[in-house]
């Protein structure tokens, strides 16, 4: 077996490793990554509380007698926020807080269902199989906005997709078909995503084991259910969470696609990014501090109710490791007797 | 170490792109100076830079070339932002709340000179300085803003009716239409093509079809004072004329889809009798290649309810950002840049509709440029679209008003009595 040829001389310095830490050398580790830290709190700190800071904040717009604009920010406290959730803007927010969700559970489980598809398909052995799985990156390596352009020529009322299903649909205009555009176009271009990830995850499953359940005499939707599934699963949960996040700030792709101020596809990102553009930071920080919460929100809770305990997870592995290092000569040899 | 919780470390991770993008446009300590904008601080003379969108026609260079030979110390150089209009008025509005120095000259979109006057990005112009009775009066306006010029006109546009010459010949019609109603007729006698598109996607260009649709009614969507007026029986006429358009076929369906392009190439494919576009796409339309119509297209005049329409005016206006050296050098090339002779060049260069009305009766360009005369008759009957100083808010409006009535989601007296309503709290005069 691969994973058990440790020799002693890699067992003694991961116990030296324990050891020195019982010493309390945190103290040189919090020294030496403070640079780290430094520099974290520079370009993620600062930004997420001038942001909180701006959200407080509204422009004034009134003019004065010569038609130039009154300058200076008016402190409003939680004005944005109320104005966002129940004033005039709410409808605007609420639609666009709708859009996200749908694209994001929509979205993710499409990609999940076919990523793993694809995953199945690239780890086969055939002929060729390099030119899969090369082809089946393309996507996934084209720039969002790119790709958008690229779809909006099939969506377009000659394009191809009318063509192909033989009826005039017109993508772009307001409606269910524009979310149906987008979510095509979405997952054409990260589906492949989620399928590497799996697919580095179904190269670490050993061959025996499935040797062993085909002894056993299980089928293969057995097989898949309850050992590629099961084993694949830390991974597909990084890589879910991954889509989960980019999912949620969505704005390339509809945005391109479909185009500004359609309510059919209208996410939060980009009112941020309307009211940003118009000038108005304090509403758009505002939306954008929202959109931030949501995420995390989101993200907390997929973390504590699926276990997608990633560092967590990294941690209990190095563990395991050292613990089966230790076993390992003795394993050897019982493997070779 | 270990008691910072995993969420907070992925929220941040996750969040921060999104907050980061809002936080880099904020922090405003502007000053509170403020002040009338007097005219006569341009000063300073030395190298400077001309901030343009990317450029299409491929002259631009050329022009600055010339001058830099001129000039060996007052030297130009071009930046060339994104081609996409919104994406250079960001970059614009982004270095102005920086008050950097990094551009001088600014080739502005005839709708934003208000919102860079009022914010004070840009310099007055001296009045006295130009002989502004040569440009087209409707360009100059567009410069304007509270009667006081801020940019010089330097290119112009305003849409014309392009109609198929085969298909009109076919069918025995020897003129192009000057009302909606002949439009009509005339299409009833053409078999095989619809009969007529603009550019009616949720974008600028709707703001602009719609416009002139209720223009060449005889209506306004803001009037001369700058007060909106749009919920009137003129202004219903004109949005009418298209909701019933798509409603009994007259429009394709699908142009609700079509900006420039779209429309461009359903009509060298020959599917549409009658397009309204900018003159950019005769010289595309002329080329050999994908265009089936070749030698059999013609432009006209905007058609109205009762008469010529009015076309919406379009075009770009160089100005002088407030935060640069060397205003004077600057104001040295804008004037060079709007010269006879400057224009000329470029226009025999790059098609591009000049600001000089003397330069649409010349001999030698309208041989070359046939369309010439019928775009300076548009051009006079031009009609500017609303100077407002939160401008992105009013497009946005009126696109808001003319896609719902189109796709018939409001009725066009509801989408009318909501536009007035809206542009009412947006314009503040």
């Amino acid at each position: 077996m691969t994973t058990t040829t440790a020799e002693p001389g890699t067992v003694a310095p991961v116990k030296q490793k324990n050891k020195s830490d019982v010493q309390g050398s945190g103290r040189l580790a919090a020294v030496l990554l403070s640079p780290t830290f430094l520099v974290l709190a520079l370009v993620v700190g600062y930004p997420i509380i001038d942001a909180l800071r701006e959200s407080m904040y509204q422009r004034s717009n009134g003019l004065d007698a010569n038609g130039f604009v009154v300058k200076g920010d008016k402190f409003v406290g939680l004005k944005n926020y109320t104005d966002i959730l129940t004033g005039d803007a709410s409808h605007a927010f609420w639609n666009a807080f709708y859009n996200t969700t749908f694209f994001t559970v929509v979205g993710v489980l499409i990609e999940t269902i076919l990523g793993v598809a694809m995953a199945l398909v690239m780890h086969q052995a055939f002929r060729g199989r390099g030119f899969v799985r090369a082809s089946i990156l393309v996507p996934w390596a084209i720039p969002t906005a790119v790709s958008a352009l690229l779809w909006r020529w099939v969506f377009q009322a000659d394009g191809v997709a009318n063509a192909m299903i033989g009826h005039q649909v017109l993508w772009t205009t307001e409606g269910f078909h524009a979310k149906v555009a987008v979510l095509i176009a979405d997952t054409w271009k990260t589906a492949p995503f989620v399928g590497l990830l799996v697919l580095a995850g179904l190269q670490l499953i050993p061959a025996e084991v499935y040797e062993a359940a085909k002894v056993d005499g299980a089928g293969t939707w057995y097989t898949f259910r309850k050992i590629t599934l099961p084993l694949i699963k830390p991974v597909l949960l990084v890589a879910v969470l991954f889509r989960l996040l980019d999912v949620l700030r969505f704005f390339d792709l509809p945005f391109v696609l479909i185009g500004a101020h359609k309510d059919s596809v209208e996410t939060l990102s980009m009112l941020a990014y309307d009211e940003a553009s118009n000038l108005r930071y304090g509403p758009a920080a505002a939306y954008a501090t929202i959109l931030f919460v949501y995420v995390a929100v989101v993200a907390y809770a997929f973390v504590k109710l699926l276990g997608a305990d990633i560092i967590g997870e990294a941690r209990s592995r190095k563990k395991t490791a050292a613990k089966r290092a230790k076993k390992g000569p003795r394993a050897a040899r019982e493997a070779t007797a | 170490m270990a008691s910072v919780s995993r969420m907070t470390r992925f929220a941040v991770i996750a969040a921060s792109v999104a907050v980061v993008a809002a936080a880099c446009g904020g922090s405003s300590d502007d000053d509170k100076k403020g002040g009338s904008g007097d005219a006569g601080a341009l000063s300073g003379r030395g190298p400077i830079t001309l901030a343009t969108g990317k450029d299409t026609s491929g002259n631009m260079q050329n022009l600055v070339n010339t001058w830099n030979q001129q000039h060996p110390k007052e030297q130009a150089r071009i930046i060339e932002l994104p081609e996409d209009a919104d994406a250079q008025r960001q970059q614009m509005v982004q270095n102005a709340q920086t008050k950097s120095n990094a551009y001088s000259v600014l080739n502005l979109d005839v709708v934003w000179t208000a919102e860079f006057a009022a914010n004070q990005w840009i310099a007055q112009l001296p009045k006295d300085q130009f002989d502004l009775t040569k440009f087209l009066p409707a360009a100059t306006k567009t410069g304007e803003y509270r009667n006081n010029l801020y940019a010089a006109p330097w290119k112009t546009d305003a849409g014309l009716l392009y109609y198929n010459k085969d298909l009109l010949d076919k069918a025995g019609i020897k003129e192009a239409p000057k009302t909606w109603a002949e439009m009509q007729q005339d299409c009833a006698k053409v078999k095989g093509a619809k009969c007529y598109a603009g550019q009616f996607e949720k974008y600028e260009g709707l703001t602009v079809n719609f416009s002139e649709a209720v223009a060449s009614a005889g209506g306004v969507v803001v009037d001369d004072s700058g007060k909106p007026n749009v919920n009137t029986p003129q202004a219903k006429q004109g949005l009418d004329f298209l909701v019933n358009g798509f409603k009994n076929g007259m429009i394709p369906k699908e142009a609700i889809s079509y900006k420039e392009e779209e429309s461009r190439r359903a009509f060298e494919k020959g599917d549409l009798v009658f397009y309204r576009q900018w003159p950019y796409a005769y010289a595309l339309s002329s080329k050999e290649g994908d265009s089936k119509v070749v030698d059999k297209f013609g432009v006209a005049p905007l058609p109205g309810l009762n008469g010529p329409g009015a076309p919406t005016l379009g075009g770009h206006n160089l100005a002088i950002s407030k935060f640069a050296p060397n205003k004077a050098t600057a104001l040295d090339f804008i004037k060079y840049l709007t010269s006879e002779q400057t224009e000329r060049a470029n226009l025999i260069a790059s098609s591009e509709a000049p600001t000089l009305a003397a330069l649409y009766d010349d001999a030698e360009l309208q041989k070359k440029f046939p369309y010439l005369t019928t775009l300076k008759a548009s051009l006079l009957n031009a009609k500017p679209r609303p100077q407002a100083v939160r401008y992105g808010d009013v497009t946005a409006a009126i696109q808001e008003a003319a896609y719902s009535a189109l796709t018939g989601k409001a009725t066009s007296d509801k989408a009318l009595a909501d536009l007035q309503n809206k542009l009412g709290q947006l314009i503040t005069s």
